[in-house]
């Protein structure tokens, strides 16, 4: 198997505050994981630092995304290679229509007419009354997140990073989201990394491996749902202790 | 001079690519009406054939010598002794525009008038009067502009403008002077019971230096006037406009709304005033603005006044940089920096807020690109 993303020794700062050190990540091609971690663990320093967002600065270690080592390229190059950040908190952008980013996502001009298959995956995700509006602007939570992650799937990355894609969203939603990003994944044998601390999300992505983010350390589980019922029961620091963890990684 | 009621077409070619890019437009097919002033005179009118019994439009002067009536409206909301421009436009004026829609009139096409100076060191002065009879319905689209960069000049305009009873009148205003253009106008309007005024102002083009301060007196009952100002100040630019909201009727509404962006050595100073005189009214004020350089300044003062208990006045106004978070989030989507930004900007501009015919806003939104594009 192919590693999609390696992170390696990895410290990322904030400011001046070290959020994550020694992290350690290997992701393979065409599979889905789950991250969970407590609030403040640093999943979303970490994938947005994967994104290569600025204000996460990566004080030393590497990424590498298909071997290729990008840990000090653009968010825009990272984007042009196959990644793709489905924000926890996509900003409102006023005066920019939704259907002129989507637009732009697939590359076409914001002139240009969608093709019968963007069309129909505008549909599937409930929001062909959405494109005349301004991008996320006055969205409900749901709606903000169907549109997040249709733009993501829009780009056609090799990479999809989740950032709890399930937080704020009605039930049918979150079923619409993770039958979309399952299906997608299946098709283009991409891979996706879901971070969440709530689990719902994996009634309907089927994701074989799980980790836990935990004081800068990624402890690795097979089983996803089991690991999430024993956080549920136990809270996080079971996961330190647990039996059932992979030692060697996946 | 050239003679009146000619062909536009006699119009040199190099004045009318200009006068494009102020909204007019010049095959007049999509236009109810046309009012060219350049210099010291009007050197055109024409109505189209379709619209002959239900507008008017000539010059002021031909105007005031046809109509006995028409010096009712003269300098009846703006005081000839506000100012020294005002003065000098009450002393001595080549005339202007006076457009008329008649009463209960729906006119489906807009009506345009062009503004222009051509020569050097010259000072145009003029004076307008719109007149909205009750329960007329029209757009109006002005071009402003000054032929041949580089050289000093002066444009005086005073407007008065009537929305009668149950009227409705969007009036668009493009200016597109040079960096030696000082410019004043003087504008005031009056709306009577249910009449509605909706003012844009788009000024994107560098120039010396504008002031103005536009009034709307919403006297009747239910009046409502909306104020829409897009700015966009670059090179030395200096654009003080405001606009001012007197609310004295029973349930009249305000709507003052303002995008500015400041960038090299421009300064802008985005003002808005709103009075509630009446206990039923109701006011909200919203301004934003983008500072793009060190060198550029942006203030925004917004004023609200409430003189009777009951009455509503609300601003926001908010100016800074450009949003880091909103470039980056379009750099996950393949965009680069410039593209992100670009696009942030044109959208901050969108004319959307304007509430303008499709056409005009197309239009608009093709000159907002251009202009962006070029800088």
């Amino acid at each position: 198997m192919m590693n999609i993303l390696e992170v390696r020794n990895l410290k990322v700062m904030v400011e001046d505050k070290v959020i994550l050190k020694d992290i350690n990540l290997e992701l393979t091609e065409k599979k889905n994981y789950v991250m969970f971690g407590p609030n403040g663990s640093g999943k979303t320093t970490l994938i947005n630092a994967i994104m290569g967002l600025p204000q996460y600065k990566i004080a030393s270690g590497k990424i590498l995304f298909l071997g290729e080592d990008i840990t000090t390229k653009s968010v825009e190059e990272r984007s042009k290679l196959g990644l793709a950040l489905a924000f926890q908190y996509p900003p409102e952008i006023n005066g920019i229509k939704l259907s002129s980013l989507l637009k732009l996502c697939v590359g076409k001009d914001v002139e240009d007419d969608f093709s019968g298959e963007e069309k129909e995956l505008i549909g599937a995700f409930h929001l062909g009354g959405f494109l005349d509006r301004d991008t996320n602007v006055g969205f409900s939570g749901g709606e903000r997140k169907r549109a997040e992650v249709l733009q993501m799937l829009l780009l056609k990355p090799r990479l999809l990073l989740l950032d709890e894609p399930d937080s704020g969203v009605d039930v049918e939603s979150l079923r619409l989201i993770g039958e979309q990003i399952q299906k997608y994944v299946e098709e283009s044998g991409s891979t996706a990394l879901i971070v969440t601390h709530k689990g719902d999300i994996l009634d309907y992505v089927d994701a074989k491996y799980a980790c836990v983010l935990l004081k800068s350390i990624v402890y690795c589980f097979a089983e996803p749902k089991r690991i999430y019922e024993n956080i549920k029961k136990g809270g996080y620091e079971n996961c330190v202790a647990c039996r059932e963890r992979v030692e060697e990684g996946w | 001079m050239v003679q009146k009621e000619s062909a536009l077409t006699k119009i040199p070619h190099s004045i009318l690519k200009d006068v494009y890019n102020v909204g007019i437009d010049v095959d007049e097919k999509t236009r109810s009406g046309t009012l060219f002033h350049v210099d010291q005179a009007t050197v055109y009118t024409k109505i189209n054939e379709y619209f002959r019994d239900k507008i008017e439009i000539m010059d002021t002067k031909k105007a005031l010598a046809k109509y006995s009536w028409l010096q009712e409206y003269m300098w009846k909301l703006v005081d000839p002794d506000k100012d020294e421009f005002t003065r000098k436009v009450d002393e001595e004026y080549s005339g202007g525009y006076f457009m008329r829609i008649l009463p209960g009139v729906e006119v489906t096409l807009p009506l345009q008038s062009c503004l222009m100076m051509t020569k050097k060191d010259s000072e145009q002065r003029v004076h307008n009067i719109i007149i909205a009879e009750e329960g007329s319905q029209a757009n109006i689209i002005t071009g402003c502009i000054q032929h041949r960069t580089g050289e000093a000049a002066t444009h005086l305009g005073v407007s008065e403008i009537y929305v009668k009873k149950g009227a409705t009148l969007n009036f668009t205003m493009i200016h597109n002077w040079t960096e030696q253009t000082l410019v004043r106008p003087r504008s005031a309007t009056l709306i009577e019971e249910k009449g509605n005024f909706v003012s844009n102002y788009i000024c994107l083009t560098p120039v010396k230096d504008v002031q103005m301060y536009p009034v709307a007196f919403c006297n009747g009952e239910d009046s409502r006037v909306s104020f829409n100002s897009i700015l966009y100040g670059h090179k030395d630019s200096s654009l003080d406009i405001g606009s001012r909201a007197v609310l004295n009727g029973r349930g009249s509404k305000a709507e003052l709304i303002t995008r500015a962006i400041a960038r090299e050595n421009a300064a802008i100073f985005s003002r808005g005033k709103m009075e509630g005189n009446n206990a039923e009214c109701r006011g909200h004020l919203e301004c934003r603005g983008l500072i793009l350089d060190e060198e550029a300044y942006l203030e925004a003062v917004p004023e609200l006044i409430a003189k009777r208990r009951g009455a509503e006045l609300t601003h926001e106004a908010a100016v800074g940089k450009l949003s880091e978070n909103e470039i980056l989030y379009l750099m996950t989507r393949k965009l680069s920096r410039d593209q992100a930004v670009s696009l942030i900007i044109r959208g901050f501009m969108n004319v959307g807020i304007m509430g303008l015919p499709e056409n005009i806003s197309t239009e608009i939104n093709r000159i907002i690109e251009m202009v962006t594009e070029a800088s």
